[in-house]
């Protein structure tokens, strides 16, 4: 925020476009980028900064209201009110086309509610119809302006797509104020905008005017749409809104964690996409903005740390590997207490016939426990002997089995040849302090419902996770 | 600034002096919002409004990726392009809808957003390669149809290209609601009874996608991507709210397409404006009437409106 205070303080009053250098190299522009030379740069990076942020903090009570789309209705529909903003007298006046804009955008999504209200089309028609026959109107009318013999109109059209480089003064302090009142709103009214947010009905219980801060939102949005429009254009602006909220999503439970990551993400991807706008020299800035963005939430769509589909993989595997290795190490028990614990090595044949695989699969077991330390091989690779940790834990697993068979058939009254897979999967599962739990309960037993002894694990060692 | 209403232009000349001009635009019009508004009806039964606003959007990227790569413009490559993207909108919503916690609703906007953006930046980057214009894609060329090259069977010259691609379009999706009529009602309305009449659901959820993204490139070029929407929900919408039994919602679609394409024409005539947009507003104003018809028509008898899911099965 104090870089962007400082950015503003030293903006000259008027502006050349950025793009208008298109001699130099790739290397040259984003030396002139990082620089910050050039004067219209610092304005449409402010632009592109302060849009990321007001965007991203209001995107993320979208996202969790489930209103996603509304924002994409609010964002087509202000169209004909800048329109009609150019259209009263006649200038580009940011002051004029801003009010236009939010009247048609409030509108807009008036009329939605009104819809699914009086009829019964559902919201998602409703939303789609406003979304382009507003957009529809809006187009009626610019072509009319464009039609008008002035040059004051040039600029209007950047509206559509976005050129981050055409943001004058006046459009980034309107940018600035919007910024500055959305912040201030939602810090002052967090509490309120929450318990709205989440639960409507205790929100209505305890006295809230529901009805006045959804309008409150809903104006917020408008304002935030309106300013955004010169930087990303109405197409693309709904993915501002969208986008850095539903990453942040991915990554945190809590909202207030959710709005600075929006808020954050939503600066990020102002700033890349000015950056790339700038580098390219003369694409627009909507569409850089809008892939930048998608580029976070597929970063978090992929990695991040408790939902991201590679973590979740990667996480499903290792366990996969562990309850393997614990399967191994029990078969193991089983063949030397099979042998009444006379002997300490398991030929391989006798694991595998245990394991029921072939001897290859059952080799690749044990080279699996060899290299976590919890067996070794003799040098012909056909006898297996456990080392004690691998014993600790090979005792642990048939311990934690039969403990839990027990458990089920004397406390829940399951019959003894019913607990058997089901203990198959809980012995890899509990940890110590259930395994106390399980021995207090059952009075410390000596014998599983099988009848077989239930072995002492000397120096923990339950199964981990 | 608005151009005064001149009787013999604006009504008469594009059906006298102009109509070799303006009977193709009014016919390709028609044509568009026929089959926008056929496929459309099932888009509002299932409440998928919002996943043909996705489509119309995403297919950007696929007409863009498909003449780079083909360096043609031919019928054949746009439409593959088109229906590429199509599924893969529809298959990456419900990727990412299903493998996270984000709703669909984000899903859509984020899909959708991504892959225009990524269309737009195609179309900016290789701007002199590109047949295509970001004004194409806002506007489409519907005042232009006329002065397309006129597609020749046999040496006779029968109609202009994207007149006779349309009209192709249009017989495809009569035809496949014709022979599927049943399946699409029943699971539009009634999944699970369609699962266990041994119908499958999810392939009639594909290819009603897959023959949304072919209507909507064929619109697409027309009226362009925003307004396709419009074109996809209006004439479903409004018959939604007058009938309930779905063949006559079928009809009435039909003729909200001839009505918005007919005052349409005369409305962008008048006004000196893009057909396209024009026809939406007529349309819009339709559905207006309608919407009217419902409020006034229970404030007359006093009654709630109907309730939800009256019955359209048995019609």
């Amino acid at each position: 925020m104090m870089l962007l205070l400082f950015l503003l303080s030293v903006l000259p009053a008027d502006a050349a476009r950025i793009s208008d250098v298109t001699e130099t190299s790739a290397l040259e522009q984003a030396v002139r980028f990082f620089t910050f030379r050039d004067p219209s740069l610092r304005l449409a990076l402010a632009g592109s900064l302060l849009l990321g942020v007001s965007c991203g903090l209001l995107g993320a009570f979208l996202v969790v209201r489930r209103m996603a789309l509304v924002g994409d209705t609010l964002s087509h529909a202000v169209l004909p009110g800048v329109a009609l903003g150019f259209l009263w007298n006649m200038t580009k006046d940011p002051l004029a086309i801003f009010t236009g804009a939010c009247v048609a955008g409030l509108l807009g999504t008036m009329v939605v509610g009104w819809i699914t209200r009086t009829t019964k089309l559902k919201e998602d028609a409703a939303l789609g119809l406003v979304l382009a026959v507003f957009f529809g109107a809006g187009l009626v009318l610019m072509g009319m302006i464009q039609r008008l013999p002035m040059a004051s109109k040039s600029g209007l059209d950047k509206c559509l797509f976005g050129q981050a480089a055409a943001l004058g003064g006046g459009d980034v302090k309107l940018m600035a104020v919007t910024t500055a009142a959305t912040i201030l709103l939602l810090s002052v009214f967090y509490k309120e905008f929450l318990v709205a947010s989440f639960d409507v009905a205790f929100a209505r219980t305890i006295g809230m005017p529901v009805r006045l801060l959804h309008g409150a939102l809903m104006m917020l949005l408008a304002a935030a749409v309106v300013v955004a429009l010169q930087a990303v254009g109405v197409m693309l602006v709904s993915a501002m809104l969208i986008t850095p909220a539903a990453t942040a999503y991915l990554l945190t439970d809590r909202m207030h964690r959710m709005l600075v990551l929006s808020a954050l993400f939503g600066l990020c991807s102002g700033a890349m996409g000015a950056f790339f706008s700038f580098l390219g020299s003369n694409l627009p800035t909507g569409p850089c903005m809008v892939l930048a963005a998608s580029a976070l939430f597929a970063g978090a769509f992929l990695f991040a740390p408790r939902h991201g589909l590679v973590v979740r993989w990667w996480r499903r595997r290792s366990r996969n590997l562990q309850v393997a290795r614990e399967n191994t190490l029990k078969a193991i028990f089983h063949v030397i207490e099979a042998g009444g614990f006379s002997r300490e090595g398991v030929a391989l044949e006798e694991l595998a016939a245990r394991r029921r695989c072939t001897v290859d699969e059952a080799q690749r077991e044990v080279l699996a426990l060899v290299a976590d330390r919890l067996a070794t091989m003799d040098k012909a690779r056909r006898v297996v002997h456990a080392t004690p940790e691998g014993w600790r834990k090979a005792q642990a697993m048939v311990r934690n089995h039969r403990l839990w068979e027990l458990y089920l058939t004397n406390r829940a009254n399951f019959r003894a040849d019913h607990v058997h897979d089901d203990a198959e999967e809980m012995e890899h599962l509990l940890d110590e302090e259930t395994v106390r739990l399980l021995e207090r309960r059952l009075d410390f037993p000596e014998r599983d419902p099988h009848g077989r002894e239930i072995p002492k694990v000397i120096g923990g060692g339950g199964g981990e996770r | 600034m608005i151009p005064p209403f001149d009787w013999q232009r604006v009504v008469v000349a594009p059906w006298t002096d102009g109509l070799p001009t303006y009977g193709w635009v009014v016919l390709m019009g028609f044509l568009v919002a026929l089959a926008c508004g056929l496929i459309g009806n099932f888009l509002v039964l299932r409440r998928m409004a919002l996943v043909g606003d996705a489509i119309s959007h995403s297919i950007l990227p696929g007409i863009a990726v498909a003449f780079l790569l083909s360096k043609s413009r031919g019928t054949i490559v746009m439409f593959s392009g088109a229906l590429v993207a199509g599924l893969v909108t529809t298959v990456l919503i419900e990727f990412i809808h299903r493998r996270t916690r984000v709703k669909q609703d984000a899903a859509i906007g984020i899909v959708f957003s991504t892959l225009f953006a990524f269309g737009v930046l195609l179309i900016s980057m290789f701007a002199g390669q590109v047949d295509l214009d970001a004004d194409c894609v806002l506007y489409g060329e519907l005042g232009l149809v006329g002065m397309e090259p006129y597609a020749m069977i046999g040496g006779v010259e029968i109609a202009p290209q994207p007149v006779l691609t349309m009209g192709i379009v249009c017989l495809l999706v009569v035809a496949l609601i014709f022979f599927f009529y049943k399946e699409l009602l029943v699971s539009s309305f009634d999944p699970a009874l369609a699962t266990s009449l041994g119908m499958r659901p999810g392939v009639v959820h594909h290819a009603l996608m897959a023959a949304l993204s072919v209507v909507v490139v064929g619109a697409f070029r027309a009226v362009g991507a925003i307004l396709v929407i419009a074109m996809l929900i209006l004439p479903g919408a409004t018959a939604y709210l007058l009938v309930s039994r779905l063949p006559r919602m079928l009809l009435l679609s039909v003729i909200h397409a001839a009505l918005s394409a007919v005052a349409g024409l005369h409305l962008g005539v008048w006004l000196d404006c893009s057909i396209g947009a024009a026809m939406v507003v007529a349309g819009a104003a339709l559905f207006t009437l309608a919407w009217l018809r419902v409020l006034l028509g229970r404030r007359l008898v006093g009654s709630p409106p109907e309730p939800e899911g009256t019955s359209m099965i048995g019609g």
